[in-house]
């Protein structure tokens, strides 16, 4: 069971340019707003036409430009969960559910299939009721339904949990994944979502994909600027090299030591908001606080190096409640560790 | 009283009615997806009628369709003939209510939102069955709109029907042709009976409208 996707685009802004291959699970494609992300999506289901390329799916080839090979989306068993859910607002859950089987032609079967589908997405009741009617999470699980019961080779979800209340999100989350079986291509802005659901993680900019990897690799080790910022590090700075395991950030005027050796090419450096310490025995240096935002458990301090340069952005230190100093420290200090290099 | 003109009112409202809801929805779907200076020319060639005074309409019908035209006597020769005829008052009604039905329904395929067919593609559905129990439905309230505003003005159609078919008592006369060549001929009760009737058709027209409209309204809240 695999997809495999290599196709170019052009678009209005930038040429959309990626290649991909699932190897099972969950594979999230993490980007902002307008990135190519669900150009690549409706790709794959044949609802935009690629350049040029090739799309294959199980072995059978959905789109080849060299070989001419365009199939119709009625033909590619791709099954697509769109951002706002697409329920045919003029039918109701029932007959909404029964387009994805209308192949099915022994009624008893269908009605049987139906009844199941029901029960497995808890739409008991509403049968009847139309998608106005329904909630948020009622009408993705009614859109689920309906994509499952037509057994699709591979799912695609176009930012999934966009359109529902923050509450029902993380519930959701966790029940969608045990309900398919076969792989998952979903794409999200939101890195929780990523790390959530998505067992590989690429990491997409312009159209391009910078790296697919393992979604813990990615978040421990971002590679890019854009992937270190999508991935949620608030704290982004331009770096040079000064020594083996040594970095200068001019801009914060300071020099980091760090983990892993530094290559040649680096070009900027990330920690996260998460990781500055009081009492750090490595990367001390002198702080100026100049304000904080209080969330539910945690505070946001904003701040600068005393040395930073007066156009650099401030930096964000996140502080869980309890670990709250009672003074702002003098100091603050980052592990060598938690230095993120980042090359491009 | 000889009923004949709003006999014959109704039928030509019908069959242009009829014609019109078909072709208009079939103009509209393939233009709403043309590209925009190719859309912005046909518009114009499509909704001249609209804005043309009707009698011109008629001098363009009688220029295609004279029976002594290439075309009109091309037509003549398997006994077609659209001039001084009542089925060429459908012509006449046709030609005139075609942008109104053309232009709504554009409109209502316009706002339809096209993910919707997307989803019922990649579900496996043919695009004939998507146009029918998918887009149609969504854009009930506009064709139902285009369509009633169409029958309406193949009823009170006058200018291009005159020009085309003209008035003869029992053959081409219509409810408006009557009224006119009534109220001409000082026949003034006899043309306030055809008055009242002509409301009348309206107001039962307009009723049914707003009943069939109603009950899916409050489905839709």
């Amino acid at each position: 069971m695999s997809l495999f996707v290599d196709i170019e685009k052009r678009l209005q802004d930038f040429r959309l340019k990626i290649r991909f291959e699932t190897e099972g699970g969950v594979l999230g494609i993490l980007g902002a707003s307008g990135c190519g992300k669900s150009m690549t999506l409706k790709c794959i289901a044949g609802i935009e036409r690629p350049d040029r390329g090739r799309i294959l799916l199980n072995g059978r080839t959905l789109f080849d430009s060299e070989k001419k090979i365009d199939l119709p989306p009625q033909k590619r068993k791709v099954g697509y969960l769109f951002q706002n859910y697409a329920l045919f607002p003029n039918m109701t859950v029932q007959q909404n559910i029964l387009c994805g089987m209308h192949k099915e032609t022994d009624k008893a079967k269908r009605i049987n299939e139906l009844q199941k589908a029901i029960r497995l997405f808890r739409l008991d009741g509403l049968e009847k009721q139309r998608p106005c009617q329904l909630s948020g999470g009622q009408q993705q699980r009614t859109a689920l339904a309906r994509i499952l019961v037509n057994r699709p080779q591979v799912l695609l979800l176009d930012e999934p949990f966009s359109a529902l209340d923050s509450h029902l999100r993380e519930k959701l989350q966790l029940e969608l994944l045990e309900r398919f079986s076969q792989d998952v291509v979903m794409v999200t802005h939101s890195r929780d979502e990523a790390y959530h659901m998505c067992q590989r993680t690429a990491v997409m900019d312009c159209g391009r994909l910078l790296s697919v990897k393992n979604t813990k690799a990615l978040f421990a080790d971002p590679g890019s600027v854009c992937a270190c910022i999508l991935t949620g590090c608030k704290n982004v700075t331009p770096a040079r090299k000064t020594g083996e395991y040594e970095v200068e950030a001019p801009d914060w005027g300071i020099r980091l030591q760090t983990a892993q050796p530094v290559l040649d090419g680096v070009k900027a450096i990330g920690i996260r908001a998460h990781y500055f310490h009081v009492k750090a025995n490595q990367n001390r240096y002198p702080v100026e606080y100049l304000g904080e935002m209080e969330e539910p458990f945690e505070w946001i301090v904003k701040f600068r190096w005393r040395n930073q340069s007066s156009d650099a952005p401030p930096l964000w230190w996140r502080v869980p409640k309890d670990r709250r100093p009672a003074e702002f420290p003098a100091q603050l200090g980052a592990a060598p560790v938690n230095v993120l290099l980042l090359y491009e | 009283m000889d009923w004949y003109p709003l006999f014959n009112s109704l039928r030509i409202a019908a069959a242009s009615c009829i014609l019109v809801f078909f072709l208009g929805i079939l103009c509209a779907y393939y233009a709403a997806r043309l590209p925009r200076m190719i859309k912005g020319v046909l518009d114009v060639a499509l909704t001249l009628p609209m804005v043309l005074p009707p009698t011109v309409c008629g001098y363009f019908l009688l220029l295609a369709f004279g029976i002594k035209r290439p075309l009109g006597s091309f037509l003549a020769r398997f006994g077609i003939q659209f001039v001084m005829t009542w089925y060429g008052g459908i012509l006449a009604a046709s030609a005139v209510a075609f942008p109104l039905m053309y232009r709504t329904a554009r409109g209502a395929f316009e706002t339809f939102d096209e993910t919707l067919a997307c989803a019922g593609q990649t579900l496996g559905l043919s695009n004939t069955c998507i146009f029918w129990r998918i887009r149609m439905p969504a854009c009930r309230q506009g064709i139902l709109a285009g369509t009633v505003l169409a029958f309406a003005r193949a009823l009170g159609e006058y200018g291009a029907t005159s020009m085309l078919i003209g008035y003869t008592p029992g053959k081409t006369a219509t409810i408006s042709t009557t009224v006119y060549q009534l109220w001409r001929t000082n026949d003034e009760a006899g043309a306030f009976r055809w008055v009242l009737v002509n409301l009348a058709i309206s107001i039962v027209v307009l009723l049914a409208v707003n009943l069939l409209e109603r009950p899916q309204r409050t489905v839709k809240k």
